[in-house]
């Protein structure tokens, strides 16, 4: 078994007011998609991100992040075990931000001989 | 009640309190000799009561003749170090007389410093278990034998290790400091759960013994929520999740010792007293920040003792999320995948159950042949499940489906 991280990418709408219901519905189907994944006992960590941060550059310039160059932002990640990137793929595949406009990046670990 | 009765009966609920008691006197390291003393004392009970007759306060005669054992002991103690070395500083009659504490405060006191001294890291999940039966709960090795389904010789084995380890060690008859107890707390949660998950769910054992089992696991947990340094919120859940189980103790068995399914449980016979205790310690629990697996397991267990709802499986099946995030084991996968089958529908279960590698497990076909269209598929899973389990009761269940199946088709 190896771990994958995957990415969940996508562009923010500002003027999409989600209701309690809407909310409630989302949170259901993300648990239901990470829920699965740790049936099988493949789950490690997932975290969602907040929606704002600071962008740190080199000379002490600090600028509002993620938003300020950047159209699309990473909302949150989860880090799983698969036996190989063919099958973190095919559990990426059931990801709901997949229904919500967003993308998702599956990425390996890399392995460093220290 | 005759001495033949009444004997086994005090043995169980005194027994413990008398060792615990003992070891505040003797320390851990003698805990051998503590269980000596008391067994010494139950055999003379035993003895006089029959000749004599029975006593009208047979605690306090119990712990009269205990305290003299114990002094008569330091007595023999006394003469042999006089003789070899009249230096060596021993325990005097007064210092023991004044370690002897026989009130209610005195035994609660040395049940928990046991409980923490028997859950110790360092001895084994299965040796504590055994220990724990012994010494907390007084059951006879044949009890033991029983409640765990082994033989004498091994269970003995055990003891014995145990108590060696205990001694190696050097495990101290003391609460463990503050900043430890939280820590230490776990452990001995744990063995507790084990203690009733033993009674609760082995197939193939005595149903008086199952029910002490049970019974003993939830006296235990209750001794760590009347404690002030003990009482915290998983202790709580821990209890809320035993009380709402055992709400179910008689419905889930038959007369003759059958397994009843969840489903096929006359819900009349749910205890809902047990219920009302269980939402009161959940409550309880409901306090602090940190969220344990109990407090989890205790919210699909109330659920489970509330009419079936779509909201109920909803709520079961998001608390299992949640738990397998916290920690995976098969029991729950499964488990999951069933509350998916009741808030979704089987097709969709059956795609996630089939996602499972748990092909060694006959619950896992079980819950196949559930969730299965097909007569034909649910027919071969059956057949699956009862080639892997090990238990003729559920063979027994399984076999029961089986037929009904085949006569249907």
């Amino acid at each position: 078994m190896k771990e994958f991280m995957m990415l969940f990418r996508h562009v923010p709408n500002p003027n999409y007011q989600p209701t309690q219901e809407d909310i409630a519905a989302s949170i259901k189907q993300w648990q239901d998609w990470i829920g699965g994944i740790a049936a099988q006992g493949k789950f490690m960590s997932t975290n969602q991100l907040g929606y704002t941060g600071k962008v740190v550059k080199p000379g002490n310039v600090i600028t509002d992040g993620p938003y300020a160059e950047v159209k699309e932002i990473i909302g949150g990640y989860i880090i799983v075990k698969a036996a190989s990137e063919e099958e973190a793929v095919e559990m990426a595949k059931g990801c709901p931000i997949l229904n919500e406009g967003g993308h998702v990046e599956v990425r390996s670990f890399m392995e460093l001989d220290l | 009640m005759n001495t033949n009765e009444l004997i086994p009966n005090l043995f169980r609920t005194e027994y413990s309190k008398l060792v615990a008691v003992l070891c505040s006197v003797f320390g851990m390291s003698n805990m051998q000799l503590a269980e000596d003393i008391v067994s010494e004392t139950f055999l003379l009970a035993s003895e006089t009561w029959s000749k004599k007759g029975i006593p009208d306060n047979q605690v306090g005669w119990l712990h009269t003749v205990a305290k003299n054992k114990t002094r008569d002991h330091f007595r023999r103690q006394k003469i042999k170090r006089d003789k070899v070395d009249p230096d060596v500083a021993y325990m005097t009659e007064t210092s023991t007389e004044q370690a002897f504490d026989f009130n209610d405060e005195g035994i609660q006191d040395g049940q928990l410093k046991m409980i923490f001294a028997i859950c110790h890291p360092s001895i084994k999940e299965d040796a504590q278990i055994a220990l724990a039966l012994r010494i907390l709960c007084g059951f006879g090795i044949d009890e033991i034998v029983a409640a765990l389904l082994s033989n004498k010789e091994s269970i003995n084995k055990k003891l014995y290790r145990a108590k060696q380890k205990l001694k190696d060690q050097q495990v101290k008859f003391e609460m463990p400091p503050e900043d430890a107890i939280e820590e230490r707390l776990d452990t001995a949660l744990k063995t507790i759960y084990l203690l009733f998950s033993e009674g609760y769910y082995s197939a193939n054992i005595q149903e008086t013994i199952r029910k002490d089992l049970c019974l003993e696991a939830m006296r235990l947990n209750l001794l760590l929520c009347n404690n002030e340094a003990t009482n915290l919120p998983k202790v709580n859940a821990l209890l809320a999740l035993m009380c709402f189980h055992a709400s179910r103790l008689e419905a889930r068995l038959t007369p003759d010792g059958q397994f009843v399914l969840y489903d096929d449980q006359d819900r009349s016979l749910w205890n809902q007293s047990l219920i009302t205790q269980g939402e009161f310690y959940l409550n309880r629990a409901s306090i602090g920040e940190n969220l344990s697996k109990y407090h989890l397991e205790a919210a699909i267990a109330y659920w489970h003792t509330q009419e079936d709802s779509s909201e109920k499986w909803e709520k079961i099946l998001q608390l299992y999320n949640y738990l397998l995030q916290t920690e995976y084991s098969p029991i729950a996968a499964l488990n999951r995948t069933y509350a998916l089958s009741k808030a979704r529908s089987k097709k969709e279960a059956l795609k996630e159950a089939k996602k499972l590698d748990l092909t060694k497990s006959h619950l896992y076909f079980s819950l196949l042949a559930e969730l299965e269209a097909s007569i034909k598929g649910q027919l071969g899973y059956l057949e699956k499940a009862i080639s892997l389990t090990q238990s003729d009761e559920e063979k027994r269940v399984l076999q029961g489906k089986l037929d009904q199946l085949k006569n249907r088709d």
